[in-house]
């Protein structure tokens, strides 16, 4: 077991909240039992291999007596209070040796329990509190990640693609055509910046619930997408942390798809194109691709609220934009008069009017142009922004769940997509929030032991994460019996021909 | 799906490497019956030829090659690619249709099949060359294949042995409609449909041009093009790689090799090559950060609206600036006057900000931090037309990329007019070809428009030669040019000083 638990961590965060009675003896246990130690370390280290439910050391449990040692060091995490450190390294100490779900974390990348090079050779890229990007960091398991985050606090992780050796060795390998990446999720980033030109209510890195409706719309647009026209079932949805969302599409049919396949899923996606000065941004033909005939009826009631009535995007001189996309001129010069006669009239007012002043006779053509303009407007305004940049490459690092956003504090935590609407982004935990969550918590139930994470509010997130991953792991573990037993099967025809 | 290899062939025509007996014993230095005029190219050449007929034919189909270059970096359409190419082809590599009665249809394919084969021995051995060939062989392919007769052609397909599930007629009803819409037809006409992974047929996926479906693709019988063109490149690819590892043991004397080697370096990237001489314009004393403002007028369309924008919004996005910033290196800006240009520029922006978020993008672009390779290449290269034409549009809020091909009409008059362009029939002709998709023809016109006098002169002075005014495809060229002819015989106060267009 060359990568066992060492007995220092393992009596640091294990043994003491096992027997918290001992701890105040740590230091005569040190020596003598150190062989017993070591082998229990290694047994419960073998269990881990096994999945086992019991805990294994990688949560941090409440430690209701501290060690000397522990309680040497700053005990930052009591006293927290300055808002603006959330990456205060040891703020970052705390989560990761508390919160961070290290061992789902590891069995969602690894694709099963046991380390295999899935893990073992992909790349993470630590960002450390001095703004250093370390990139090509991997990790042979769960325990060295963890422990390499505890020494380094970094505030930021990224993941990038599982490389075809390990990218610890990548300058040992002979030719440069050894080490290039194999496979990764295929991952999508929705950001709050695309929207700037048709969102009033913010600017820049601030969010409300209002334009946050822009990132709820997108997601049941492309989860949806993702899942029926594509055949995808393990589609993770994360919060970036401040004002967008990423998704990781895990299936193994979507982690071996090449550049070409996943720009093709972007095209696939995309509908917005062009810059500011490209004029109409949509163009689509007639008739409606089912995609985009879904995801009009799935965008036309946010469109009411969110856009027309939340946004109120034409108000006053603003409806130039507006104007320019009717395609009638008759109608557009009707429409200006009315409009410029009453400069306070709201957005969902102008909407209607399209039609009223439609109806009234100052269309010159045809009702169903109409509609289609308005359906694309429909569209320009709603539709998902997806920055292409991020998915159409193998080796693009993006930022991982479950980190702390520096600026906001907040955790980026898994969304369900499945209830979209209900995810708040303000009221994310933040990592001082849940550290203090930590201490607060009052035992409840002696006998049953309990981890951190447990006692705080990043839990219904963290189990929401667990199933995810259980189910992706179930799928990996039945394809790979599944094609055991076919060779299996062919053999045992043949044998009997 | 797809059956392979081992029944594909007709056994009788099969390549078999027995080294023990086959291959030398029978049948090898045969000549091969070709029934269809298109060829998968699945098995080598094996008959004779002269090392004279091993060059010439290979240079003919490099001919070829090269012209499906030019037209996909110029942005020509298929159709306009087609009617470029007819006369080429017919010269360098004809290949007539069973039905054309040609009378050497046997002899044309052999040289297609040789030819194919001598490049791909010439062109496996980089990944980079691997790519350019089997993108223009691709091409090649693909344009043959929509020329071709269709009953020859469905006999092709057919012996190619592609499986493709049929659409049952339940299925057929259920979605019809849906099927329908995908492929954008309005009329109810009846097809056949083929359902496939959707892996197989990318292209149409990537323009929304299938029905989707749990992962499956429902292509129209008429789509098969895309299939048997993506079949094409997937065989091609492997073969490729499989010759790349065979070269190293290639049984050769020194006959081809010096052929091969020679046949591969005249294919070297015709792309507009940026030279860091390009930096150094006589007169042009180091330039610094403010006198940015003045040399814009000499910038193409493409960087005057990138520093317009800059200059409105104190403010440019990530490719707007990595553009910008290439192409501020390559007219001689250093390093440190750039970042100099690029913090005063952002004025709304703190310093920390700037340091932290922007500052190491210039460095990298400079080569100044990063890997290795790129400290080594001292960054990237300038962007030519060519890579700024081909990449992505610009999104919402981007102002990268080439204004010809990114604005629309009515958009780019203006912004044309408000550099100065006001001659009419010069906006004509810009609109003329922007509608063909001629974007460098429209910003050369636009050129020769603002720099007409001074063109005129050296033109009748014959101080410059034909290829000093030769089509520009790199926005430094641009630069360079307009500035040079600007400031013709420096000092002379009345040639530089009356005409400037931008007034």
């Amino acid at each position: 077991m060359p990568h066992s638990v060492t007995p220092e961590t393992a009596s640091a965060d294990e043994h003491p909240a096992i027997k918290p009675e001992q701890s105040t003896q740590d230091v005569a246990m040190d020596d003598a039992p150190s062989l017993g130690e070591a082998e229990d370390s290694a047994k419960v280290n073998l269990e881990e291999l096994f999945d086992d439910d019991d805990s294994d050391g990688e949560f941090a449990s409440s430690a209701p007596v501290k060690s000397e040692e522990e309680a040497s060091q700053p005990a930052a995490t009591f006293k927290i209070s300055d808002k603006s450190q959330y990456s205060d390294p040891d703020v970052m100490r705390a989560f990761y040796q508390r919160l961070f779900p290290f061992r789902y974390f590891f069995q969602w990348l690894n694709h099963s329990a046991v380390p295999s090079t899935d893990f073992a050779h992909r790349e993470f890229a630590f960002t450390l509190s001095n703004d250093v990007l370390q990139r090509y960091q991997s990790f042979p398991t769960a325990d060295l990640l963890r422990k390499r985050c505890i020494a380094d606090t970094p505030p930021r992780i990224d993941i990038g693609p599982i490389y075809s050796t390990n990218p610890r060795d990548r300058k040992t390998v002979r030719k440069a055509s050894a080490f290039r990446p194999v496979s990764r999720e295929l991952v999508f980033d929705i950001d709050m910046d695309a929207y700037d030109d048709i969102r009033t209510c913010c600017t820049g890195a601030n969010i409300c619930q209002k334009c946050w409706a822009f990132i709820t719309m997108s997601i049941k647009v492309v989860d949806v997408a993702l899942r029926e026209d594509f055949g995808f079932k393990h589609v993770l949805w994360v919060y970036s942390g401040r004002r967008g969302a990423h998704a990781w599409v895990c299936d193994k049919r979507a982690r071996e798809m090449d550049d070409s396949k996943r720009r093709a899923v972007y095209g696939y996606l995309e509908v917005l194109k062009g810059g500011d000065q490209g004029g109409k941004k949509v163009n689509v033909w007639r008739p409606l691709h089912p995609h985009l005939e879904r995801s009009l009826n799935i965008l036309k009631e946010h469109f009411q609220t969110t856009i027309l009535a939340e946004q109120d995007p034409w108000a006053g001189e603003n409806a130039a934009h507006l104007l320019n996309l009717i395609p009638d001129t008759k109608l557009r010069e009707a429409l200006q008069k009315k409009w410029d006669s009453s400069p306070g009239r709201p957005s969902a007012s102008k909407w209607a009017d399209i039609d009223s002043v439609a109806k009234s006779g100052a269309l010159s053509k045809s009702s169903k142009e109409l509609l289609e303009a308005k359906q694309d407007i429909v569209l320009e305004y709603t539709y998902p922004r997806l920055d292409a940049d991020v998915g159409k490459k193998l080796n693009h690092l993006l930022k991982s769940p479950f980190v702390v956003h520096p600026a906001t504090g907040r955790i980026c935590v898994p969304i369900d997509p499945r209830n979209a609407e209900d995810f708040d982004p303000l009221s994310v935990p933040k990592v001082t929030e849940l550290l203090v969550e930590i201490d607060t918590w009052k035992e409840e139930d002696v006998e049953k032991k309990i981890q951190d994470w447990e006692k705080t509010s990043l839990k219904p997130y963290i189990d929401y994460f667990r199933v995810f991953v259980a189910g992706l792991l179930k799928e990996e573990k039945e394809k790979e019996k599944g094609g055991v037993k076919r060779e299996r099967g062919d053999n045992g025809e043949a044998m009997e021909f | 799906m797809i059956r392979h290899d081992y029944s594909r062939v007709d056994p009788k025509r099969r390549a078999y490497i027995d080294h023990k007996k086959r291959q030398f014993a029978k049948a090898e230095f045969a000549q091969q019956n070709y029934e269809h005029r298109l060829n998968f190219y699945t098995l080598p050449p094996t008959a004779e030829v002269t090392l004279e007929e091993f060059e010439t034919w290979a240079i003919n189909r490099l001919k070829v090659l090269s012209e499906l270059e030019a037209c996909s970096f110029r942005n020509r359409s298929q159709e306009e690619t087609a009617e470029y190419m007819t006369s080429i082809l017919n010269k360098y590599l004809p290949l007539r249709s069973n039905s054309s009665r040609g009378t050497n249809l046997q002899e044309e394919r052999k040289r297609d099949h040789y030819s194919h084969f001598i490049l791909r021995l010439a062109f496996s051995s980089t990944e980079e060359l691997r790519r350019r060939f089997s993108h223009l062989e691709t091409i090649l392919f693909r344009l043959r294949f929509r020329e071709d007769d269709p009953r020859e052609r469905q006999d092709f397909v057919r012996t190619l042995d592609l499986e493709w599930e049929e659409v049952g007629e339940d299925e057929k009803r259920e979605l019809r409609d849906q099927m329908l819409a995908a492929i954008g037809s309005k009329k109810g006409e009846e097809q056949d449909w083929f359902k496939v992974d959707w892996e197989r047929v990318p292209e149409l996926v990537s323009q929304r041009k299938v029905l989707l479906k749990r992962g499956m693709a429902y292509v129209p019988a008429r789509e098969q093009t895309s299939l048997v063109v993506a079949e094409f490149t997937k065989r091609l690819d492997e073969q490729l790689e499989l010759t790349a590892r065979a070269l190293p043991r290639l049984d050769e004397d020194d006959r081809l090799a010096p052929i091969l080697a020679h046949l591969s370096q005249s294919f070297t990237a015709p792309e507009a090559a940026y030279s860091s001489s390009d930096a150094n314009i006589d007169g042009l004393s180091a330039i610094n950060a403010g006198a940015i403002d003045t040399l814009s007028q000499n910038f193409p369309l493409c960087m005057q609206n990138l520093h317009m924008t800059l200059r409105a919004n104190s403010h440019l996005k990530h490719y707007g600036r990595l553009q910008y910033t290439l192409f501020l290196k390559g007219i001689g800006l250093s390093l440190e006057e750039c970042i100099i240009f690029w913090r005063r520029s952002f004025k709304l922006m703190t310093d920390d900000k700037f340091h932290k978020e922007y500052k190491y993008n210039i460095r990298h672009s400079y080569g100044d931090v990063g890997g290795d390779a790129n400290r080594r290449g001292r960054g990237y290269t300038p962007y030519s037309c060519q890579k700024i034409l081909t990449e992505a549009l610009p999104g919402p809020g981007q102002t990268h990329g080439c204004p010809y091909r990114t604005f629309t009409v009515e958009n780019l008059t203006g912004l044309l007019q408000r550099v100065g362009v006001q001659d009419r029939e010069v906006l004509q002709g810009v609109r003329d070809d922007v509608k063909k998709q001629r974007y460098h023809v429209a910003c050369n016109r636009v050129f020769e428009h603002a720099h007409k006098k001074e063109i005129k002169k050296v033109k009748d002075e014959g101080s410059w030669s034909a290829t000093d005014l030769d089509t520009i495809v790199h926005p430094n060229t641009y630069f360079k040019r307009s500035w040079l002819l600007k400031h013709l015989g420096e000092g002379n106060a009345g040639v530089v000083g009356g005409d400037r267009m931008e007034e």
